[in-house]
């Protein structure tokens, strides 16, 4: 039961939609001043409580309480007049507006039938402060690098007066400096009194923000901590998946064979300087580096997304050919990008669509017609591997959790004959339970002899799943480190611009 | 095993996106046959099936090119222009085979150049083919002289005016076309390359789908369909009418979107394309029975297709 002081109570909260109860009957408080981590695997429920929060969806049962007063908002403007502010990971912005006209969006000051530039410049300025921003309110909202932008839209929700916060996921795409100012600013709205709903996946950040916490599973309310300190990371994991977790990265020292993916001086738009490097057969390599180090811009070259200016890949000894990415799948190199919505998966397609769009050119009887039947057991076979959670293969992919997605794209490539595999944060905004199914994936099929090419922000991650790490920094391959030698501090310190103190 | 329970799409949905146009159809053949004087004919829907014919050609590409997410409204004017250029060929030469060949191959051609300008260049749908479409309008109005030009060769005229079994041959050409494009949709790579691409560009690109390839095929395919329709028209005709088919790129989009494929790309179903040409023939020869002036005919085309419209979104809805 939510507690009668909560800023912001659930009371047996359910949401059933055809066939699947996203939420069952799930009760609890956040209290003002209280920063409260919601927590659980994808698909446990979390996104789905953000959207009845956020006004998008109605629930089928049970109440959202506003200090106490059962509400229901019957949209998501009736949520922001509430006080309620839900801010996503993808960003709801328009990137061809300014700024200022961003952060006043749908409550223009007016002077008569006219827009009240000079109070719109001035109000913009005051809520960029508040966010601690040096923007200038007149840039364009795309010119602005997505760390930027996230803070706009914090600022936007702040300027509506919310006294309830939620944040899905904020730190996914902040740098570690930016997540330092994020966590001020929530640091700020806890002491004026607001009460803050925060979605995450990493530990760290729970026990460095969070006062307490609640963990979903499978729709349910698990537990609820009101006081975390002395809660153990290891129970919190624990009531997350239900069972313990040992070395979720599975790592194993494998053999590995000369002659895997080798990389020659390979130069394009992002890039300072070429970059070389080789990955052998059965080896895992990971690239870290902050945000804008180039690490993307590396992959999408590599993978022939972006044509390169010089340079050459070579895969088994033999030279790729072509610089798009159909020539580098022949090759055997595969690629999974970062933005899995936008470049990965295609929404409105079934599960079975999306698993056999790469595997089908390899299966194509003569004249390219289908094989059904082929078709569906492979699907079938791979939805069963990597236990994808969906309703059916018809299923549109886009209604499956992040994880599921990200499972589903790299079935795409299994079914393939891969000799290197590139993997842009592919945990991404996963939870911890489908991250060590995808780590296990990643072993195999490097055990199988693949290269495996992996690019992750999180350092946990790149030191735990690689044999070797490069590590990149403004634009160039700035270190390369044997597992042994790869500490964080050694990483962290090839990472960091020069001249930067810490 | 912690999975949540099969979620199905509820059976009405699903009979509804598999059958629904057709279900619309039916209703309404039914209430035109009970209610509307001379529609349950021989005669009349032989007329009917013919009236559609080029529409129907023509929609089956349409339906690729708005699978892919791309449209074209350049097949009007190619239609003319292909009637007009294989009517004079014709003329000059005495040869059906040539006349055919020379407006297959400029169709093709446009359709060619509209692709590389959409898929190569990056240049917007929308812009491109407004710009074919004035430019082939033009050159049927050049070659012909502005004039309809009568074809001499008795031949081609059985190619438009004869009947196999009772049905007319456009009928048995169309019926072709929807066959070919129907098998090209759901069995083979290609059509669902041309999903995969209309659903997401990119991750089409990513995942190896040779985007700019299947784009211009498309686009091609969608000039030779149109050239066809236009000799078709042409023989029915037995003339070549630079005047004709205006606004048919948008009778075919109308039908096609009628049929649920959707304008953002990614969603194609032949029967519900067959469906949505039919609805429009019907309605439009229901109309003429009845006597309804023209002017009232535009009206009530354009209500029905914001009424198709408005039904889809209700249904994705619930």
């Amino acid at each position: 039961m939510s507690a009668p002081d909560s800023a912001l109570g659930f009371d047996r909260l359910t949401m059933e939609f055809p066939g699947v109860r996203a939420l069952d009957a799930v009760s609890f408080g956040v209290r003002a001043g209280c920063v409260h981590a919601l927590m659980g695997e994808n698909g446990a429920g979390k996104s789905t409580l953000l959207k009845i929060l956020s006004g998008a969806y109605r629930p089928t049962g049970g109440t959202v309480r506003l200090a106490g007063q059962a509400t229901a908002f019957a949209s998501t403007a009736g949520a922001l007049a509430a006080g309620v502010a839900v801010i996503y990971q993808e960003l709801h912005l328009v990137p061809g507006m300014t700024v200022a006209e961003n952060l006043l969006l749908g409550r223009y000051p007016r002077r008569g039938l006219l827009l009240d530039r000079a109070t719109l410049r001035a109000e913009a300025t005051r809520l960029l402060q508040l966010v601690g921003e040096d923007i200038s309110p007149d840039t364009r909202l795309g010119h602005l690098p997505l760390a930027q932008r996230q803070m706009v839209e914090i600022a936007k929700a702040l300027g509506r007066g919310a006294r309830i916060v939620a944040f899905d996921e904020p730190t996914s795409s902040l740098s570690a400096k930016e997540t330092r100012r994020l966590f001020g600013i929530i640091r700020d709205l806890r002491a004026r009194g607001t009460a803050i709903l925060y979605v995450t996946h990493r530990m760290d950040e729970v026990y460095e923000i969070c006062d307490a916490a609640t963990v979903l599973r499978d729709g349910r309310h698990v537990v609820t901590h009101e006081a975390l300190a002395g809660v153990p990371r290891d129970a919190l994991v624990k009531s997350m998946v239900g069972r313990e977790l040992t070395n979720i990265y599975h790592y194993r020292p494998r053999p590995h064979a000369p002659d895997g993916l080798e990389v020659r001086g390979l130069a394009g738009p992002g890039l300072r300087a070429p970059a070389s490097f080789h990955a052998a057969r059965g080896e895992i390599v990971g690239f870290f580096g902050l945000v804008g180090a180039g690490r993307t811009e590396l992959m999408r070259l590599l993978c022939g997304a972006v044509r390169p200016t010089a340079g050459e890949v070579r895969i088994h000894g033999a030279v790729v050919r072509g610089g798009s990415p159909r020539s580098a799948i022949r090759a055997g190199l595969v690629f999974c990008p970062e933005d899995r919505k936008k470049e990965g998966i295609i929404p409105i397609l079934s599960v079975a669509e999306n698993i056999n769009l790469s595997a089908r050119r390899t299966r194509l009887r003569a004249g390219g017609w289908l094989d059904h039947g082929w078709e569906r057991d492979n699907a079938a076979a791979q939805i069963a591997r990597l236990g994808i959670r969906t309703a059916s293969a018809a299923t549109p992919i886009g209604l499956l959790s992040g994880g599921n997605q990200q499972k589903a794209i790299l079935a795409r490539w299994l079914s393939e004959r891969v000799r290197v595999v590139v993997l842009d944060e592919p945990t991404r905004g996963i939870d911890i339970g489908a991250k060590g199914e995808i780590y296990a994936l990643i072993h195999d099929l490097a055990a199988a002899g693949a290269s495996i090419v992996i690019v992750s922000s999180e350092l946990p991650e790149v030191l735990g799943i690689s044999d070797r790490v490069f590590v990149m920094r403004e634009g160039l391959v700035a270190a390369e480190l044997s597992r042994a030698a790869a500490t964080p501090e050694a990483v962290l310190h090839a990472a960091l611009p020069a001249g930067s103190a810490n | 095993m912690s999975s949540p329970p099969p979620a199905q799409p509820s059976r009405f949905a699903r009979a509804w996106e598999s059958a629904g146009m057709l279900l619309v159809l039916a209703v309404l053949f039914l209430i035109c046959s009970l209610f509307v004087d001379n529609f349950l004919t021989v005669t009349n829907l032989r007329g009917l099936a013919l009236a559609v014919a080029t529409i129907g050609m023509v929609a089956c590409t349409m339906m690729f090119c708005l699978a892919a997410g791309d449209f074209d409204l350049s097949v009007g004017s190619v239609v003319a222009f292909a009637g007009v250029l294989g009517a004079t060929v014709m003329n000059t030469t005495g040869s059906v085979a040539a006349g055919f060949a020379a407006a297959l191959a400029s169709g093709a051609l446009i359709g060619f150049v509209n692709g590389v300008f959409v898929a190569r260049l990056g240049i917007n749908a929308l812009i491109t083919t407004l710009a074919s479409m004035q430019i082939v309008r033009g050159l049927g109005f050049i070659v012909s002289d502005g004039r309809a030009v009568g074809i001499r060769t008795d031949r081609f005229f059985e190619f438009g005016n004869s009947a196999w079994l009772g049905i007319p041959v456009p009928v048995w050409l169309t019926a072709g076309c929807f066959t070919i494009f129907g098998v090209l949709l759901n069995q083979t790579i290609f059509g669902r390359n041309a999903l995969a691409i209309g659903g997401n560009k990119e991750a089409a690109h990513l995942a190896g789908v040779p985007v700019t390839r299947v784009k211009v095929i498309i686009f091609t395919l969608q000039g030779l369909v149109a050239a066809f329709a236009g000799l078709v028209l042409a023989a029915r005709m037995t003339s070549g009418q630079p005047n004709t088919s205006q606004g048919l790129e948008l009778e075919v989009i109308s039908a096609c979107v009628l049929g649920g494929v959707s304008l953002s790309g990614g969603v194609a179903r032949i029967g519900a394309v067959i469906a949505g040409v039919l609805i429009m023939g019907l309605v439009q020869n229901a109309m003429n029975l009845l006597n309804i002036p023209p002017f009232y005919q535009y009206v009530a085309r354009g209500c029905i297709l914001l009424g198709a419209v408005m039904l889809d979104r209700l249904k994705q809805r619930s």
